[in-house]
């Protein structure tokens, strides 16, 4: 009797979510601005989750999550334009999307195994190695127009289809991280060595996070391509690897509802401030040394609603 | 010794670069039995559990555990197998609550006794129990050490490697774990213990192992050690 309405109070959000998001720009109601900025804003809380997962959750410190991204775009954009056909493209925007977070994926092995020998500081030299290695081989593939870039795809990314992925993202991160799977994540952030003592196998947990953090930043990434129409190795330097951290960092370490803000308020803030100029450019930074100074953890730093926790989590008996 | 052993050293070398931390160690310990091994700073007691446990490589040797050969196994499994060190330290997770903590140390297991063994572990520490909720970085120490015993009776660990689990505790919670200690090994837990506080250490033990610069140099009951005049001398203060 109280399993149905429960079951549609889960849903009613999502689906509410997804029903305003293809009516607002629908009706009109929403400007192709607003919308061009909401969607925005839900490709960088993907990513923010993505790279949270691996620095807010195991506690690594990846600067290198643009090389992830932009093979996921790269990916994406070369299937749209050489290989699936214009007349199927908007049917197999999903299978594109995945395809470029399979991709980033598999380049996610270049951090995750010096990730089983290394750590720290040396990990997080290995990841903007990794972003750096990308963007020159980028830049050196004539094919994919070298320096210039690659254009041509549809405009595939609506509105709809960034909620759906954000909420997919969100719900996938959600299992992850309640799950024994992500009790071995935090485990490994909280020391390594008593996790492995406690019989977590640390290297394929390190493995399977980095590999969907990869997954997820790759899908994000295709998402990105198919918004601009537009990709070129610049729009996936150390910069907009920092932008990420600064979303991390700001929502907040460890904790999904502060990615989800991070995201939201970066990306809002940095469109307000575009009568600023170049000088905007200095507000990811600058906000980055704030936050590490007066409020390192972030916003929402290890803290989630009660709602988006696992109900085992709260253990029976007196508390 | 009557029974089979459960741990089989033999002729264990452990090196840190050109160090020799651990020359040519070898001891068996039967199921059920407590042994503690007794050294002074740097003798390679400690050097020994965490080779055990899988965190420092042997240079030579075999080690079986319950006829398994335990060097070529990664920690997580040997943890797995049921051989649980207990770390100098006690490596709690700070940001964890006491729940989570033990909850994580059941990592491997999906099955049904869980439940059950998280009512014994908070059963033989009631003090766990009302903190179940608290975060373990904000435990008192001997609170931690509780729940490092306690997570590794999660795991089911059939051998408990314990490195200096006095370390830093009041008399009185040393006893209290202690007196634990005894209760597990009672009810079939066997238990390999390395301690810097000798008397206490032999009082607990069947037998003992006197470990100098890497070399057992001194074995037996505890019992008889514990007379010895040379143990007297360097270890109970005479």
């Amino acid at each position: 009797m109280s399993r149905v309405p429960l079951f549609l109070r889960r849903l009613a959000l999502p689906a509410g979510l997804l029903a305003l998001a293809w009516i607002l720009p629908a009706a009109e109601l929403l400007n192709p601005y607003l919308v061009q900025v909401s969607m925005y804003v839900g490709i960088n809380m993907i990513l923010t989750l993505s790279l949270n997962l691996v620095n807010g959750y195991m506690g690594e410190f990846s600067v290198g999550h643009a090389g992830f991204m932009a093979v996921g775009a790269y990916t994406a954009s070369v299937l749209t334009v050489w290989v699936v056909p214009a007349a199927l493209a908007p049917w197999l925007f999903p299978a594109v999307l995945l395809a470029g977070g399979a991709a980033a994926a598999l380049s996610g092995l270049v951090v995750a195994f010096p990730s089983f020998r290394t750590r720290g500081d040396y990990l997080a030299i290995v990841t903007l190695a990794f972003n750096m290695i990308v963007k020159s081989a980028l830049e050196n593939l004539e094919v994919l127009g070298g320096p210039r870039g690659f254009l041509g795809m549809p405009r595939l990314t609506t509105l709809p289809w960034v909620v759906a992925c954000v909420l997919l993202t969100l719900v996938v991160c959600r299992h992850l991280i309640y799950s024994n799977f992500g009790r071995g994540v935090v485990a490994i952030r909280e020391d390594e060595v008593a996790a492995a003592l406690t019989s977590v196998d640390t290297r394929r947990v390190k493995l399977y996070a980095f590999l969907v953090s990869a997954f997820l930043a790759g899908v994000a990434g295709g998402l990105y391509a198919h918004v601009l129409q537009f990709i070129n190795p610049r729009s996936f330097s150390i910069l907009k690897s920092t932008d990420m951290l600064v979303m991390v960092y700001l929502g907040g370490v460890g904790s999904l509802m502060g990615s989800l803000l991070g995201a939201a308020l970066f990306t809002v803030l940095l469109e307000l401030l575009r009568p600023l100029g170049l000088w905007r450019w200095v507000v990811g930074p600058l906000l980055l040394v704030l936050l590490m100074i007066f409020r390192p953890r972030g916003l929402m730093g290890f803290r989630d609603p009660r709602w988006l926790k696992e109900e085992e989590e709260l253990p029976p008996g007196p508390a | 010794m009557t029974a089979p052993a459960l741990l089989l050293v033999e002729d264990l070398w452990i090196a840190y670069d050109r160090i020799q931390a651990v020359r040519g160690v070898s001891f068996a310990i039967a199921e059920g039995e407590i042994v503690t091994l007794i050294g002074a700073n740097g003798a390679g007691k400690s050097s020994i559990l965490r080779t055990l446990a899988g965190l420092q490589p042997a240079a030579r040797g075999r080690v079986l555990f319950a006829g398994e050969d335990l060097l070529s196994l990664p920690a997580h499994l040997r943890t797995q197998r049921g051989l649980a060190l207990v770390p100098e330290g006690r490596g709690i997770f700070g940001t964890l609550t006491v729940w989570e903590n033990l909850r994580l140390a059941a990592y491997a297991r999906r099955d049904a006794e869980m439940e059950a063994d998280l009512e014994r572990v908070f059963r033989l520490f009631p003090r766990l129990a009302e903190r179940r909720h608290q975060l373990g970085g904000t435990l008192s120490g001997g609170e931690q050490q509780m729940l490092a015993v306690g997570r590794a009776l999660m795991s089911r660990a059939r051998l408990l490697l314990l490195d200096e689990p006095s370390m830093g505790l009041a008399p009185l919670l040393v006893r209290e774990i202690f007196r634990v200690l005894l209760r597990l090994n009672l009810s079939g837990t066997t238990i390999l213990l390395v301690e810097q506080n000798a008397r206490l250490a032999l009082e607990v033990a069947h037998r003992a192992y006197i470990l100098e610069t890497g070399e057992i140099t001194l074995s037996g009951p505890a019992a008889a050690l514990r007379r010895h005049p040379r143990v007297q001398a360097a270890y109970l203060g005479g």
